[in-house]
């Protein structure tokens, strides 16, 4: 679906992509993890077809992007990060003149409006304009439109920021349905959470280069350890005590307000805090997240 | 072709949410123009070149009508599409290509610029405005004249960031034009060396021709020209729409 070899994109002196290698294959949902500036967005414009690769190699759907952009694009979907629908047409004029774009016949441009309106529960709003919608109805009206052409390949930009938790899980449970019928998704995402719930695959990007890659899980058993420890120390600075917990787990980051210590058995690492005389105002042990392998990589926080 | 009808076709079926809005200064504004100027003024004044000012005035007002309309919706509409509504970012998306959409805001822009044109005409025939059958050809004229103010203003509106710059073409480019360009008083009254601003101004031309159609005289032009001098304006804008439009939606 999508190769890439050696892919830069450089706007002046910047270079927002950094040479990185990718493959998504069929069916697949895959995921650009990493904090705004990583360049997930310019490497996601590449890949539909609007902004022209500096250097590297790119495919798309065994096509060239810089020679058969309206022909990729015919059978891509796109949601982007900012809402562009029109705020004066209703939700299903949306759709409908989105659908004449594809040069898709307008009867059959009606059927599948209201199919798609059905798929992201908006058939009720059917007739209302878009401007009163709430952000998370916009977002999957986003979605039906990018649908509008059964896309063999669907291009979700941040699909969930900016949105309440009810609405994301909502949005969330349509990807998964997607997923389920076999579309390929791929999403850029700085939400650790949403990477795990969405995606099969996915890289973690900074500074324009690829820093991991692998399933969620992969990722975290690879870079991370099981289990971390959050520990907190009143007025203390977390830092101070890097060097008194020193040898406790396989690894001790201190954060501005916390210390995460990283240990397979998290409890048995908490009692040897413990044993040596430490009081923390408070312990919470979790599992590992994506937010951990990226703060392992990078020593940095995704979401700051 | 089919995307620029498919970008024809969203520009219709906002203008039928909308229309409403543009009744006033689409329909009724003119007439009331042509109403006070036509005819209040135009009591004071035997006439123009031997004809009645109401008789005098009336292509003009229909051609600055035109004139105004289609430099009008291609300000904000185009720049809103580049920054608010991100209209041609959707569009972009898709298998449109950057020509349709300006080739489909073009022709909704003749299609609005006909439809005032022939609602205008059938008010002034009623006040035996209409003096000859060449009146069929001032429709087209209007949207030729719509096209070439329309695509010049289009890429205008694609290349700045901020719509304060509007406010200047309407100040020092529309508003003249308006006012110097034949349509009240003929440009002959001009001193001149000021002559010369008129004749580059797209709605004198078009004033010319509408009016050597409804009263059924010649043109001061061969007609021709009047209309190569339209079309020129029209390819070169198309052509600066075309640019200014990939400089903003490539990198």
């Amino acid at each position: 679906m999508i190769y890439a070899r050696g892919l830069v994109k450089r706007f002046g002196d910047f270079t927002a992509v950094d040479g990185i290698d990718l493959e998504v294959a069929p069916g697949e949902a895959f995921g650009f993890l990493g904090p705004n500036g990583a360049g997930k967005s310019s490497t996601m414009r590449m890949i539909g077809c609007v902004s022209t690769p500096t250097a590297g190699e790119l495919r798309i759907l065994g096509m060239d992007p810089v020679r058969e952009g309206p022909a990729i694009r015919a059978r891509l979907g796109v949601c982007p990060q900012t809402d562009n629908l029109d705020p004066d047409l209703t939700v299903f004029e949306n759709l409908t003149t989105y659908a004449r774009y594809f040069g898709i016949p307008r009867a059959e441009g009606r059927r599948r409006a209201a199919e798609l309106l059905e798929f992201v529960q908006l058939t009720e709003k059917s007739g209302s304009t878009v401007d009163p919608l709430s952000g998370g109805m916009k977002r999957r009206l986003s979605i039906a439109r990018a649908m509008i052409n059964e896309p063999d390949l669907v291009l979700l930009d941040e699909p969930t920021t900016g949105l309440d938790p009810q609405a994301r899980h909502l949005l969330w449970e349509r990807l998964f349905r997607l997923k389920q019928r076999g579309v390929t998704l791929v999403l850029t995402t700085h939400y650790m959470d949403e990477a795990e719930q969405l995606c099969d695959r996915l890289v973690v990007m900074d500074a324009g280069k690829i820093v991991a890659d692998g399933s969620p899980r992969h990722l975290i058993e690879t870079y991370s350890t099981r289990e971390v420890v959050e520990l907190r120390f009143g007025d203390d600075a977390p830092a101070t005590y890097v060097e008194k917990l020193a040898g406790i787990g396989e690894r001790l980051d201190p954060l501005p307000d916390r210390l995460l210590l990283y240990s397979a058995d998290g409890d048995a690492a908490v009692n040897e805090v413990h044993r040596r005389g430490f009081t923390p105002s408070s312990v919470l042990v979790r599992r590992s997240t994506l937010e951990d392998v990226f703060l392992i990589l990078t020593g940095r926080t995704l979401v700051d | 072709m089919d995307g620029t009808l498919a970008v024809f076709n969203r520009a219709i079926v906002s203008y039928r949410r909308l229309w409403q809005a543009s009744v006033f200064s689409s329909f009724i504004l003119p007439v009331l123009f042509v109403l006070s100027i036509g005819i209040g003024v135009g009591g004071y004044i035997s006439g123009v070149d031997g004809v009645s000012y109401l008789d005098w005035i009336v292509p003009g007002v229909l051609a600055s009508t035109a004139f105004q309309m289609a430099v009008g919706e291609s300000t904000f509409p185009v720049l809103g599409d580049f920054k608010w509504v991100r209209g041609y970012h959707a569009m972009r998306a898709t298998p449109v290509r950057i020509a349709d959409m300006i080739a489909g805001y073009q022709l909704y822009i003749m299609f609005r610029v006909l439809i005032a044109a022939v609602v205008f005409l059938g008010v002034s025939a009623l006040f035996g405005a209409i003096h000859s059958p060449w009146v069929v050809f001032t429709p087209f004229v209007c949207a030729l004249l719509g096209v070439a103010v329309s695509a010049p203003t289009s890429a205008f509106a694609a290349t700045i960031e901020n719509d304060s710059y509007f406010a200047l073409l309407f100040r020092f480019l529309v508003i003249p034009s308006t006012l110097f360009a034949g349509v009240f008083f003929p440009v002959s009254q001009l001193p001149e060396l000021l002559r010369p601003l008129a004749y580059a101004s797209p709605l004198w031309h078009a004033v010319e021709l509408c009016r050597a159609a409804t009263l059924g005289v010649a043109p001061p032009w061969p007609a021709a020209a009047h209309v190569a001098y339209l079309l020129a304006w029209a390819g070169l804008g198309y052509l600066l729409a075309l640019r200014a439009f990939r400089r903003r939606l490539s990198d």
